[in-house]
């Protein structure tokens, strides 16, 4: 993935301001920066909820030109909300069997007439879902409408959810925000096991610097919609720039 | 067993075969909401255009005759021919697709992310678009609907109940045939909607925009499926009330009736459909052959009205609403500050 001298306007608001950067396959890219950056504008470009007013997305080393939201996912980038977007109405397992809507294959008709081979169809995807429901240590909630949840654990489904797409690349927009530190550390461990054991690519924005740093390979530090710094934590966390924007600079 | 209590049954039943006719049409209210959170307003209308559209087909009749006849001096009426009934109402199932599409196409695109009211507005605005379009499409007189379906009293349960109490009951065979194809419609729906996989993408629309698109779900599409299907249910809806009081224009006012019955079931839930149309049905029936009668209300109050069935199903759907405003079955909506 790499994305090349992006700009996103907002009539005369100008969210992001030519940023450039990459995302290596099977790595983990963590976007920081303080509040109103443009950190969760910059994922919603990725996933094609905006559309950026210049420069250019490649993925997979392809030009990506507008797309929808939808086309996006089915590319095979998979996303979490920072303010949770899961579906209140329905069990945890629907929920992450909509992850795999972008997988199955058989169309109305066939579902409607050929029973046995949609039921096999669905039964290879319930297995899949189950597969992700044990790693993510959510079985005894399978049957819960997910507006029943606790907070923690409705990040959890939704991670499930995107989880279930198998995406190239995951997106997730602050997975541990609000989360006690029991919770966060679920959560990093996840993560961690997922970029490990499925060699998955995964951008993520955190707030938590200790989270950050210890999780992601490089980082990307943005501020007033510009990139002021790139690279491991460790040269990150000595960029003269961050520092400033983090702490602040006395005027004198 | 008494006269009074047999009579009450037949009320009885005849109210419940009303109130799946009310469910037919509050149905098509139900799936749309649930969908995309508009109440469409042009629920009725559409039952009454595949009505139009379905007689018109059938007997042959050239689309906007008078517009052509005016205009070019011809006196065009229809094609001379008659379409067999399964193939006029495959085509109007087909004709209402396409105007599902483009209604999405025409005024769905453009409100999305709007306030609900707004679409509601534009469904208005859709149902006298559409009962304008019918009128000069096909004609404003009242038509006579017939597609094979069994009409008149039942003779066979008159008989049979005419052995066993010794007083045969009036149903309606149109009506029996109307319940099948109600619980045959509503155990489609309830599978589509349970088990296929549109179904989940359709319930998952409902529910949330952004994290539909997130797992790669076409909101476009699943706009088109619904009013499909919404529009197929206006169909059967139509043919039904067609076949039992004429296609007439009048019919967009059976929309007004599915109300209450929303009202009392929720406008979230199918069997709240179900159900609520079937309260309302006997409610009525039940509480005019009460009120009417001199020997019951007359004996007991000392007076009897008549007429209760034009406001019965609307002073209940006002008490629910006051006591329960969710319906019996309908999502209680609590939101958090």
């Amino acid at each position: 993935m790499e994305l090349r001298n992006i700009t996103l306007r907002f009539g005369g608001v100008v969210a992001i301001k030519d940023i450039s950067f990459d995302i290596r396959d099977g790595e983990i890219r963590a976007i920081i920066g303080p509040n109103g950056a443009g950190k969760s504008s910059m994922l919603n470009v990725i996933s094609g909820f905006y559309i950026p007013t210049e420069g250019e997305v490649y993925f997979k080393k392809i030009k990506r030109g507008p797309m929808k939201p939808y086309e996006v996912a089915r590319l095979g980038i998979a996303r979490t909300f920072q303010n949770i977007a899961l579906f209140d109405g329905m069990s945890v397992l629907d929920n992450i069997m909509t992850g795999r809507l972008t997988m199955m294959k058989s169309g109305l008709l066939s579902q409607a007439f050929w029973y046995g081979a949609a039921a096999r169809e669905e039964f290879a995807h319930r297995e899949k879902v189950e597969r992700i429901i044990d790693f993510l240590e959510i079985q005894n909630i399978r049957k819960t409408p997910v507006g029943r949840l606790p907070y923690g654990l409705k990040k959890r489904v939704e991670l499930a959810r995107a989880l279930a797409a198998e995406p190239k690349l995951l997106l997730l927009d602050e997975p541990m925000a609000g989360m006690n530190v029991e919770e966060k550390e679920d959560m990093s461990r996840f993560i961690l096991d997922l970029n490990d054991e499925f060699s998955t690519t995964i951008c993520l924005i955190e707030h938590d610097m200790g989270v950050v740093m210890d999780l992601s390979d490089r980082v990307v530090v943005m501020d007033y919609g510009r990139k002021i710094g790139d690279g491991t934590p460790d040269e990150v966390r000595n960029n003269q720039d961050v520092i400033d924007a983090y702490l602040g600079v006395a005027h004198d | 067993m008494p006269d009074q209590v047999l009579y009450a049954i037949e009320v009885t039943l005849n109210g419940l075969m009303t109130g799946v006719m009310y469910s037919l049409v509050a149905l098509g209210f139900v799936l749309i909401f649930k969908a995309s959170g508009v109440f469409n307003y042009a629920q009725g209308v559409l039952a009454l255009f595949a009505a139009l559209t379905l007689v018109g087909l059938q007997n042959g009749q050239v689309p906007f005759a008078h517009v052509i006849n005016a205009t070019f001096g011809t006196n065009l009426s229809t094609f001379g021919w008659h379409l067999p009934a399964l193939l006029a109402i495959l085509l109007t199932a087909g004709i209402m697709v396409i105007l599902a599409i483009i209604i999405e196409r025409l005024v769905l695109k453009h409100l999305v992310s709007q306030a609900p009211i707004i679409l509601f507005m534009a469904t208005i605005g859709l149902a006298y678009f559409l009962e304008g379009l019918g009128d000069v499409m096909w004609g404003a007189d009242i038509k006579k609907l017939d597609v094979g379906l069994p009409q008149g009293i039942s003779d066979t349960i008159e008989r049979v109940t005419d052995g066993w109490f010794g007083y045969g009951f009036f149903i309606d065979n149109l009506d029996i045939v109307a319940t099948v194809v109600a619980v045959l419609l509503v155990a489609a729906l309830t599978i589509f909607s349970q088990y296929s996989k549109q179904g989940r993408a359709l319930r998952a629309v409902a529910d949330d925009h952004q994290a539909a698109l997130s797992v790669g779900i076409s909101l476009r599409f699943i706009w088109v499926l619904v009013w499909s299907i919404a529009g197929f249910v206006a169909l059967v809806a139509g043919i039904m009330w067609g076949t039992k009081s004429g296609v007439q224009f009048s019919l967009s006012l059976i929309a007004l009736k599915a109300l209450p019955v929303l009202m009392l079931g929720g406008f979230t839930s199918i069997p709240g459909a179900i159900i609520g149309g079937l309260i309302i049905g006997v409610g009525e029936k039940l509480f005019e052959f009460i009120m009417s009668s001199p020997d019951l209300a007359g004996a007991w109050f000392g007076f009897t009205i008549g007429a209760t069935e034009n406001w019965f199903a609307y002073v209940l759907a006002l008490l629910f609403l006051v006591f329960r405003p969710q319906g019996l079955f309908g999502e209680k909506i609590i939101e958090r500050v």
